[in-house]
């Protein structure tokens, strides 16, 4: 039938017709496909465009200056406090979630409990992170009396959390049960066979999990609005306000300067770097794992 | 003899207290979710107690003579919210369709790996993108047609909420459209269907529930999403008339006036601002995830 002239078909405009709405209705929806990518490359162009002159060594190296001082100051203790902040969220978020994860996967597979965990790990995964951001203020910043780094990193290893916990628990069930079986058999306890032939063997996709959460957390801005808050000086200390990258980012942008504008270009572009590098890094990790199977 | 059994009952000891440890970890993480719901209570209770129910409709938001009423942010929300998945609904489908069932593979998987990196972009940057250069675009727009140009406003946010979601939800539906099993769409074509009489009629349906599972998980984003509309949306506590007002949404008012609060009573007031929006965000993703089981049941 395809390669026949439509016109000698029984209904020839009728099937006219049909090719007809086929290519038509095609090339909008391709049209409409195609549209969004605009602005989404206008972003990334323009962030280059924009990033790449602002950044310098001195960028990295030198604290903020007032605005309108020539040489202009950098975003030393931002890069720093989100290293810190971050680093400390990951510090607290990943042992409890490990531990929840292998719950689910390892001792609570089925059973009322380990859905109403799997369940409230979807909630708080869903929780706006400005809600997160109270909650880690009306925890740690009211007891405290005072802004701080650690009270930042509460809240992202609240919004941390839920997504290392399903992703070690997805990966942990894809341990084959002959290898539990096998250290079982010889006398390992359980939970020895899990820390050292469940847990390793799935270790590459545990770190993927993490390395996604942490993108996702390095770039969060509301939550540390009021929790770090935000400091012109370094500080390593993380019982007090810090700055961090999307703070520097947010304050710079809706600042009236035009070299504070520059700058939070110039960190944008930094805070873009790391956070679609961690993704790839994770995508790639991710792939070999898929490979291996 | 003596002690290997004290072995074995020592590693019995430490498994039940490993098994212990996980469990109580898993129920840390039920005790998190229901202790965020209520310190935000016991946080607004101030708020509460002082509004009761008027706080979900009288429109007034006074922090100096401390009368607050969440109606404007309310409506601020649920305004952007629509309007920008109104306005990613179409693309998202039609980048879905286009990826999942037209593009050869060639295209489509790094078009995909693209989107997702999108998706990962911080929500600071995309509101910094828009300051910078969708709100002199839309100010040109408004001067066009005549509206106040203030460039700033509910719809400057609604698109930028838009473009933010779109690979969101494309992704989401792309996925479910890759699953349509492919004997489906081969029945289809066999009977002489064209590919859109195989779109319409097999793989829309096939996936429609898990199409409408992305859009509310899209929706559920939209909600909560703070940052890129604080930057546009213009900061004004009043309730909006038009799609080109100043308004507030009911995460850029907690972000903006949060750590200006004085009294206490404003404090509570933001809060409960969080907690309404917590409980709307909790109901929109258990929504979803329903949606989500009833789909993989069939």
């Amino acid at each position: 039938m395809r390669n026949q002239d439509p016109r000698k078909t029984p209904f020839p405009a009728r099937e006219n017709w049909r090719r007809m709405k086929n290519r038509i209705i095609l090339t909008v929806i391709t049209v409409l496909a195609l549209l969004p990518a605009i602005p989404l490359f206008l972003i990334l162009f323009q962030l280059l465009k924009e990033g790449l002159s602002s950044l310098s060594l001195d960028f990295f190296l030198h604290l903020p200056a007032p605005p309108g001082e020539p040489g202009g100051g950098g975003i030393a203790n931002a890069l720093v406090g989100t290293l810190i902040i971050v680093g400390l969220a990951v510090l607290i978020g990943v042992p409890v979630s490990i531990l929840a994860g292998i719950y689910l996967s390892e001792y609570g597979r089925h059973g009322k409990l380990s859905e109403t965990i799997r369940v409230c790990a979807d909630v708080l995964q869903g929780v706006p992170s400005i809600v997160i951001g109270i909650v880690a203020y009306a925890w740690v910043v009211k007891p405290m009396g005072h802004f701080s780094a650690l009270s930042g990193s509460v809240a992202l290893a609240l919004m941390m959390i839920p997504v290392v916990v399903r992703t070690t628990e997805e990966v942990l069930r894809l341990v084959p049960d002959i290898l539990r079986e096998a250290a079982l058999a010889l006398g390992v306890p359980y939970w020895r066979t899990v820390l050292k032939v469940v847990l390793p063997t799935g270790m590459v996709g545990v770190s993927t999990g993490i390395l996604i959460a942490v993108a996702r957390i390095a770039g969060e801005t509301a939550p540390l609005l009021f929790t770090a808050f935000g400091n012109q000086f370094l500080t390593l200390n993380p019982l007090e306000p810090m700055s961090a990258l999307p703070l520097v980012i947010f304050n710079y942008a809706m600042s009236p300067y035009e070299d504070w504008w520059r700058q939070a270009w110039g960190a944008s572009l930094v805070l873009v770097f790391m956070v679609l590098g961690l993704n790839i890094v994770s995508r790639i990790l991710a792939r070999k794992i898929a490979g291996e199977k | 003899m003596r002690n290997l059994e004290e072995k074995l009952k020592n590693q019995a000891r430490y498994d039940a207290l490993f098994r212990r440890l996980a469990q109580a970890m898993g129920v840390l993480v039920i005790l998190l979710v229901i202790g965020v719901f209520f310190t935000l209570v016991k946080e607004s209770w101030p708020a509460i107690k002082a509004f009761g129910l008027r706080f979900l409709w009288t429109t007034t938001w006074d922090p100096i003579n401390l009368e607050f009423g969440a109606l404007p942010f309310l409506v601020g929300t649920l305004i952007t919210s629509f309007l920008a998945l109104a306005m990613a609904t179409p693309f998202a489908l039609a980048g879905a369709i286009f990826l999942g069932e037209l593009a050869p593979p060639k295209v489509a998987n790094p078009v995909s790996f693209v989107i997702e990196l999108l998706a990962g972009i911080p929500s600071v940057i995309y509101g910094l993108w828009a300051l910078f250069y969708l709100v002199p675009l839309v100010r040109y727009f408004q001067m066009k047609i005549g509206a106040p140009p203030y460039g700033l406003g509910l719809f400057t946010a609604s698109l930028v909420l838009a473009i933010m979601i779109l690979p969101y939800a494309m992704s989401v539906a792309r996925d479910v459209i890759r699953l349509v099993p492919q004997d489906l769409k081969e029945a289809a074509y066999s009977l002489g269907a064209t590919r859109w009489e195989t779109i319409r009629h097999v793989v829309l349906p096939y996936a429609r529930s898990g199409i409408l599972a992305g859009i509310v998980l899209a929706l559920g984003r939209a909600l909560g999403e703070t940052m890129a509309v604080t930057m546009v949306i213009g900061n004004r506590s009043a309730m909006p008339h038009s799609i080109w007002d100043l308004a507030n949404t009911m995460a850029s008012v907690i972000a903006n006036e949060f750590t200006e609060a004085t009294e206490d009573v404003h404090l509570a007031a933001l809060v409960e601002i969080g907690l309404l929006l917590f409980i709307i965000t909790v109901v929109v993703n258990l929504i979803a995830r329903l949606v989500i089981i009833k789909t993989r049941v069939r």
